[in-house]
């Protein structure tokens, strides 16, 4: 411990620790636990508990599972995530090799512009991006009769409006750890003989699996729960928030939105507890 | 000679996918906005040079005046967010003992990785008439009337800083934690009493700290949209709701465009002067890992 605070000080500090606590965990809460309660509106009083809203499949208390809109948005943004995930992580592995390994002019310019994504407000990006794809197909169609379609509104410019600040994120984990390595290991292997291909394939790679994938993680849930940017670029094939959302402004609230919440904060917290699990340093041997 | 060949291929093939990223994405996309912004429509498909989106914004209060809400606003949450994340991140750093910390850490986390739509959901379904916190008050019988805690500024602010304070929160808590505890002993053993080594020793080396979360804080708050809207209601007059307006609603993009432009601006500019003020880059803090 750092500082010796007389103890009346320790004890408000611990208490206002524990309320904040407390104040993190009371909208999820919330919004979990009307998924079990046994009536049509998320709110009290208690009316016992069930399973409907997960399983049943007729209306009134249609569950999540059965509701054909909710499940094609899950659907949309699994799909989504993935594409998104996957290529955010090859340009984040790109670009960590590119900024610790390489010399080239301008380089702290260019750090700059690949932090700049993360400070650019979701909408504006969303924005722009619509614009520019939208000019270019319409320019495309004028001069050319051109259908350029995948420049319209939908999965193809949802991927790349959040593929465009999630590269961000991916490129800080993987640049974190590739500046943990020691390169006299890769120095050994060349002196051993072994070729450039083989070198990254069997030492260098290895070594940052362990961030590549908590960055494909940690871009998967990013891309999961965005919203502001797809807002702007999503057509006919709605992900999962912008079902919710729409649900949320058209019915109002209804308790399959919470045990969609539910399901999400549950898949989530897996999902990032694996994060955190691969990221753990292994003991040395 | 092999060698730097071989280094410069390497090289344009790492920076190709980067280029790609950050031109196509990013910089044409930001160019081409601002090419639509000052675009006046003058007839059916017929568009000249002009700054009359940007003076339509300007002669127009409703316009501006949301700017400057949303811009105040933002700021009461970067300062309500430090004051309220700084003890927190201080006790997970310096206070809790070592198995706590993770513990207390990754508590932080949770709601990051759930989406602000969840969050709102959850606030809402607490603040509102006949939520949570209104039907427990009647049936403590503190009151005997459901009460509305939504919509309204506070809920607006409440539910922003609570979307945001774990980006405050995180950057903290890693600065403080590479901050050496002699450093705090030594200034109480040369007579300083808790708010002075407070002042004099432990915020100015948290200061990139503070900075980082400021920054992404404030960005993130003044880009948000969906929880003004869900928890302000119908005059929660955010900037982002007037882009999404003339974007959706009235379909006119040129003013859209210029409005996107406005906000990028203004929040480039808080974020600018708040890195001169406090004598910072942004390399020196938001690019840190």
């Amino acid at each position: 411990m750092a500082i010796k605070p007389n103890t009346a000080f320790l004890t408000s500090y611990r208490i206002y620790v524990a309320a904040f606590f407390v104040f993190l965990a009371a909208p999820l809460v919330a919004a979990g636990v009307f998924a079990f309660n046994d009536s049509v509106f998320p709110s009290l009083p208690w009316q016992g508990f069930t399973l409907d809203w997960f399983f049943n499949d007729t209306e009134p208390k249609l569950g999540m599972f059965h509701d054909r809109r909710l499940l094609r948005g899950l659907y949309y943004s699994f799909v989504i995530a993935s594409f998104v995930s996957l290529l955010s992580v090859f340009v984040g592995t790109c670009n960590a090799f590119l900024f610790v390994r390489c010399k080239f002019p301008a380089k702290d310019f260019f750090y700059i512009m690949m932090v700049l994504p993360l400070v650019i407000p979701g909408v504006i990006l969303g924005i722009s991006i619509l614009l520019l794809a939208s000019n270019i197909a319409n320019g495309a169609e004028e001069a050319l009769s051109l259908d350029l379609d995948f420049l319209r509104p939908g999965i193809i410019l949802v991927v790349l409006g959040q593929f465009s600040f999630i590269t961000t994120i991916t490129s800080l984990v993987i640049i974190a750890r590739l500046k943990k390595f020691d390169e006299s290991m890769e120095e050994a292997a060349f002196n051993l003989g072994a070729s450039r291909v083989r070198v990254l394939r069997t030492i260098t790679l290895p070594f940052l699996f362990p961030a590549m994938a908590a960055a494909g993680i940690v871009a998967f849930l990013v891309s999961f729960e965005n919203f502001n940017t797809t807002l702007f670029l999503v057509g006919s094939e709605a992900p999962l928030t912008i079902t919710m959302y729409d649900r949320m402004v058209k019915v109002g609230s209804t308790p399959v939105l919470n045990a969609v919440s539910f399901f999400l904060m549950v898949g989530s917290a897996m999902l990032a507890l694996v994060s955190v699990l691969v990221q753990r340093d292994k003991p040395q041997t | 000679m092999m060698q730097s060949d071989i280094k410069r291929l390497s090289l344009i093939l790492l920076f190709a996918p980067f280029a790609l990223w950050i031109f196509l994405l990013i910089i044409l996309p930001h160019l081409g906005m601002f090419y639509i912004s000052v675009q006046e429509k003058v007839g059916p498909r017929m568009y000249e040079f002009g700054l009359g989106n940007y003076i339509n914004f300007f002669t127009e209060p409703i316009y501006w005046n949301t700017l400057i809400r949303t811009g105040s606003m933002s700021l009461l949450v970067t300062v309500l967010a430090l004051l309220l994340g700084f003890p927190i991140a201080y006790y997970i750093a310096k206070i809790a003992g070592n198995r706590t910390r993770g513990a207390l850490f990754l508590m932080c986390l949770i709601p990051l990785w759930v989406s602000d739509l969840i969050r709102a959901f959850g606030w809402i379904l607490l603040l509102r008439e006949t939520g949570i916190i209104s039907t427990s008050l009647q049936w403590a019988g503190v009151v005997n009337t459901p009460i509305e805690f939504l919509y309204n500024d506070a809920a607006v602010i409440m539910g922003l800083v609570y979307t945001v304070i774990l980006f405050m929160i995180v950057p903290l808590v890693s600065t403080l934690d590479g901050m050496d505890n002699a450093m705090i002993e030594a200034g109480y053993n040369l007579g300083g009493n808790g708010p002075t080594v407070l002042r004099r020793i432990i915020i100015p080396y948290a200061m990139p700290g503070i900075v980082s979360g400021c920054i992404v804080v404030f960005m993130l708050t003044a880009g948000s949209y969906l929880t003004p809207i869900l928890l302000g209601g119908k005059n929660s007059s955010w900037f982002t709701e007037q882009i999404y307006d003339q974007f959706i609603t009235r379909y006119n993009w040129e003013s859209g465009a210029a409005f996107g432009f406005l906000l990028l601006a203004f929040t480039s500019l808080v974020v600018w002067g708040g890195l001169k003020l406090s004598g910072q880059t942004l390399n020196s803090t938001v690019a840190r890992s």
